[in-house]
């Protein structure tokens, strides 16, 4: 049967003419145009990359054009989309149906939330292709069933009948976004909309997933309309690119003119934005790195490190039985060890569940570790809350997501000014003018201390988190994946902000990502960590410029590069499970010696290999 | 799973010593006299004096209640004061009733509170949704014997579809059922409502729409399994809320049920009934909890009993 769809499929041309398409959304003040008379020709198994920062429309055009916008508050109140001579804007709901699926198919931003999580993945799938042609799509149990695995094998999911009885919540994010790209495959639609489908991903699944739908539109003849900000996606994928800017469309070239010849100032802008890996080749110190700090940093290193992590590791039992005792552990963070040195910056990267996130924290107590850490001379290990705070004053944490970590019933002024309550440090007048002094510093202005948090943009938001985190004048700050949620213009901004925080003031910083190239632009050093322990630790040129474990080269592959130019990277291996972190009470983690290879630069490996 | 049953029982037994005390100390501290009750108004003071003596009502307290607790641990729930019967087999043969009667209660609130809540979040914002969840709010504010007498008046009285009271056949457990699922209804069709709400709004039902879904298969697919998990939680608790509206049911329809059966020995001081019937109502929520918290893991397969 999906040999018929296939016949039939090549009958019909993959081409979609969108023309004028604006949409509205309500809002309290009234319709707010977030698209505006965007017209394009998507032809027939072509990549169309439509990027742009957040609230440029994007997303919003890709779910106008499946009939999907949020309703009532959404609408499409002008403009036809033409699919087979059709307008696809204006079908029916009961006609559109029938164009979900079977002719568009679309796969979706977060992995993690897009699969039904109480249905397995042989119910969805099959779900998918039986969606057309009344009960179960006039097919029996068992094409289902072939069909499936058919599916999952083209998605390159390894033990394909296994994965139909599991649960999304089994699985891994880059296997669900496999998943979802299957059913939006399952009925052999002409066209793909992707919706930043590898942004929530890890490089090296991004890699993978990019690489499969690419092979995927080799193999069936598809066209895909690929929505992204990332700029190195949009060199991997495209044969065209739109830009959008506040809804409207700004540039519309093949991929080759848009990277070599940009012709509009936003798209320049968006271009200059953007992180490249091996851009900082040749030079020791961060990006924005001033000349006397430079100077300071290089003159001999002060003695004493600022932070001496020592044997760091963090287990979590998993309780069970009658009376919840131990069952399992978890083996978060495996004996790490590092200093950081006064206004130095030391980067850890690696994917998620790598035990950085929980590095971090550990320097704060806000998780039970074992080992040695000593912050500015004081050893934190059995510290309680209040012997803490001290040491806190001297160490302060910035997150990942500037929407979850400021209280949306305090005024933001009340926020940063908080830590300074907490510590008594400041009172009255002299409070005021302090925090007054912090918002300017962050680039906000004072009169803004009175509002809430819902009235900031992201990138204002960090800014806010950046001066709580400076209230207390601390000597390190630990940034955990703090410009992740960030659009590249932003993330810029923000990073040149802690850049000249610390040539100013001589800040340390543990700087935690994922992103190699952000990385490579902020760190004096870099440590690269994969379940739970140290890889490779070195300065900046060391591992970007000779990188010497397997883990760490793989990752820097797996950057996407901002260049059409380069060769696309050939088909990647199937996915794989990663091993998992969690073990037998007995189990003790096999020792990994650290080789200095000259000039500090250590790399782990496991012993006999 | 085994071990997750075991603990939870291990616990409810603790939990069921912890109300045991806690009911033997209220009735302990209420200021009306058993013995007194059971002799009668005219007794002489000795007569009193000689039952309470029997009883052991005279002992200090902390031995009342290691007595009471000795005889719990040999299965006996001790005798009525008045009714010179075991209290198991006073409460043995209403029970059976009263498990009809929640029963019953259960289907409507489920049936009645679970359309209202579907229909409501499907149709949310229009005229219908205004007007279900002005309906559920006069089921979750309007006190149960008030309900009870209305549905008894227009449909006993005034048009005679159903019994008055009574306990027997199928019609005579129509009326009690709905009063006492009605405040249920209220809740059920509230929470459905801002659960399917909440569900609808997922990224996974945009997956399965964008897959070309039909609605049927989306709402009853997708939607309403996860939809469904917060309910049967609730349905748990529930339990005990129906502990508590049975004895006013009963009363209301002549229900021979251990709610009336404990209506009863309030009146009189029958100390050893109040005891029986509270402990069974606590492990009837208990065991409605555990059962509760069996069957989600059936459904939602992220939730794993340890």
């Amino acid at each position: 049967m999906s040999k018929a769809r296939a016949m039939q499929q090549k009958t019909t041309s993959g081409l979609l003419e969108v023309n004028g398409l604006t949409v509205q959304v309500a809002t309290p003040a009234g319709a707010r145009t977030v698209v505006d008379d965007l017209s394009f020709t998507l032809e027939g198994g072509k990549t169309l990359c439509i990027a742009g920062e957040s609230g440029s429309g994007k997303s919003m055009t890709a779910l106008s054009l499946m009939q999907l916008l949020p309703k009532p508050m959404a609408r499409v109140s002008a403009g036809t989309a033409k699919l087979d001579g059709r307008d696809i804007l204006a079908l029916p709901e009961a006609e559109m149906r029938q164009v979900r699926g079977r002719h568009i198919g679309m796969i979706f931003q977060e992995p993690m939330t897009s699969l039904n999580p109480v249905l397995t993945i042989g119910k969805q799938l099959g779900g998918a292709i039986s969606a057309h042609g009344g009960m179960r799509g006039g097919l029996s149990d068992a094409a289902i069933r072939a069909r499936a695995l058919e599916l999952l094998d083209q998605v390159q999911i390894p033990e394909p009948a296994r994965r139909l009885k599991q649960f999304p919540h089994e699985l891994s994010g880059g296997m669900r976004q496999r998943v979802v790209i299957a059913m939006a495959l399952a009925q052999s639609p002409q066209i793909l909309i992707a919706d930043e489908p590898t942004t929530a991903l890890d490089v090296t699944v991004q890699a993978q997933i990019l690489a499969l739908i690419r092979k995927l539109q080799a193999d069936l003849g598809i066209s895909v309309i690929m929505i992204t900000h990332d700029m190195g996606v949009v060199a991997e994928m495209a044969d065209d690119v739109l830009v959008m800017q506040h809804g409207r469309m700004v540039e519309h070239s093949p991929a080759s003119v848009i990277f070599s010849k940009p012709r509009h100032p936003y798209t320049q802008e968006l271009l200059a934005a953007v992180p490249r890996l091996g851009e900082m080749t040749g030079t020791s110190a961060p990006k924005r790195m001033s000349d006397d700090a430079t100077a300071s940093v290089q003159t001999p290193a002060p003695a004493e490190p600022l932070v001496a992590v020592k044997d760091l590791t963090v287990r979590f039992d998993i309780k069970g039985g009658i009376l919840q005792r131990p069952v399992q552990r978890v083996h978060a963070v495996e004996g790490v060890s590092f200093d950081i040195m006064p206004g130095e910056t030391l980067s850890l990267v690696g994917e998620s569940g790598c035990g950085k996130s929980t590095t971090g924290k550990a320097l704060l107590n806000l998780i039970p570790w074992q080992g040695d850490i000593r912050v500015a001379g004081r050893e934190t290990r059995g510290l309680g809350a209040s012997a803490m705070r001290p040491v806190l004053r001297d160490v302060q944490m910035i997150f990942q997501d500037p929407y979850a970590s400021l209280d949306p019933r305090m005024r933001v002024g009340d926020l940063v000014a908080e830590p300074l309550h907490i510590h008594g440090l400041a009172s009255g007048s002299e409070l005021d003018d302090r925090v007054a002094y912090l918002f300017r510093r962050v680039g906000l202005s004072a009169d803004q201390m009175r509002r809430y948090p819902h009235e900031f943009s992201g990138g204002q938001r960090q800014r806010i988190c950046i001066a709580r985190a400076l209230s207390l004048s601390p000597k390190l700050i630990v940034a955990d994946e703090s410009v992740a949620a960030l659009d590249v213009s932003i993330q810029a901004q923000v990073l040149d902000l802690l850049q000249d925080i610390q040539n100013e003031t001589g800040m340390s910083y543990l700087f935690i990502s994922h992103d190699m190239a952000v990385v490579e632009q902020i760190s004096h050093r870099v440590a690269v960590m994969y379940m739970g322990r140290f890889v490779e630790m070195g300065s900046r040129a060391q591992i970007f410029e000779n990188p010497q474990h397997d883990y760490t080269k793989k990752l820097m592959a797996a950057v996407p590069v901002a260049d059409p130019s380069r060769p696309r990277r050939a088909f990647m291996e199937r996915a794989e499970d990663l091993p998992s972190p969690v073990h037998e009470l007995d189990y003790t983690p096999p020792l990994q010696a650290a080789r200095d290879i000259g000039g500090g630069h250590m790399v782990w490996e496991a012993a006999g290999r | 799973m085994l071990a997750y049953i075991t603990r939870r029982l291990v616990q409810t037994a603790l939990i069921l010593l912890g109300i045991s005390f806690v009911t033997f100390v209220l009735l302990y501290l209420v200021p009306a006299d058993p013995a007194r009750q059971i002799a009668g108004r005219s007794a002489t003071a000795a007569t009193v004096e000689n039952i309470r003596e029997q009883l052991g009502l005279n002992l200090p307290f902390y031995e009342q209640y290691l007595r009471y607790l000795g005889g719990l641990l040999n299965g006996d729930l001790g005798r009525s004061y008045l009714q010179k019967t075991e209290v198991s087999t006073l409460i043995a043969a209403r029970l059976p009733a009263s498990l009809l009667l929640m029963a019953g209660a259960i289907f409507c609130e489920l049936a009645l509170g679970l359309t209202m809540g579907v229909v409501a979040a499907l149709k949310r914002g229009s005229r219908t949704d205004d007007t279900l969840m002005i309906a559920s709010f006069v089921g979750v504010s309007a006190p149960q014997f008030v309900i009870g007498i209305l549905l008894l008046y227009v449909f006993a009285v005034k048009l005679g579809w159903f019994p008055i009271g009574g306990y027997g056949t199928f019609a005579h457990l129509v009326l009690p059922s709905i009063t006492l699922g009605f405040l249920g209804a209220g809740w059920y069709s509230r929470m459905m409502r801002s659960s399917l709400i909440d569900v609808l709004r997922q990224d996974y039902i945009r997956t399965a729409r964008a897959t070309g879904a039909t609605r049927a298969k989306v709402l009853f697919g997708h939607a309403l399994p996860n939809a469904i998990l917060p309910i049967i939680a609730m349905i748990g608790i529930d339990i005990g809320l129906f502990m508590s509206g049975i004895v006013v049911v009963e009363s209301v329809f002549g229900w021979p049920g251990i709610g009336q059966l404990a209506w009863q020995a309030i009146q009189r001081v029958d100390i050893p009934i109040i005891m029986g019937v509270t402990l069974v109502s606590a492990c009837a929520i208990v065991i409605g909890n555990l059962l509760a918290d069996l069957i989600t893991p059936l459904i939602d397969p992220r939730i794993k009993l340890r």
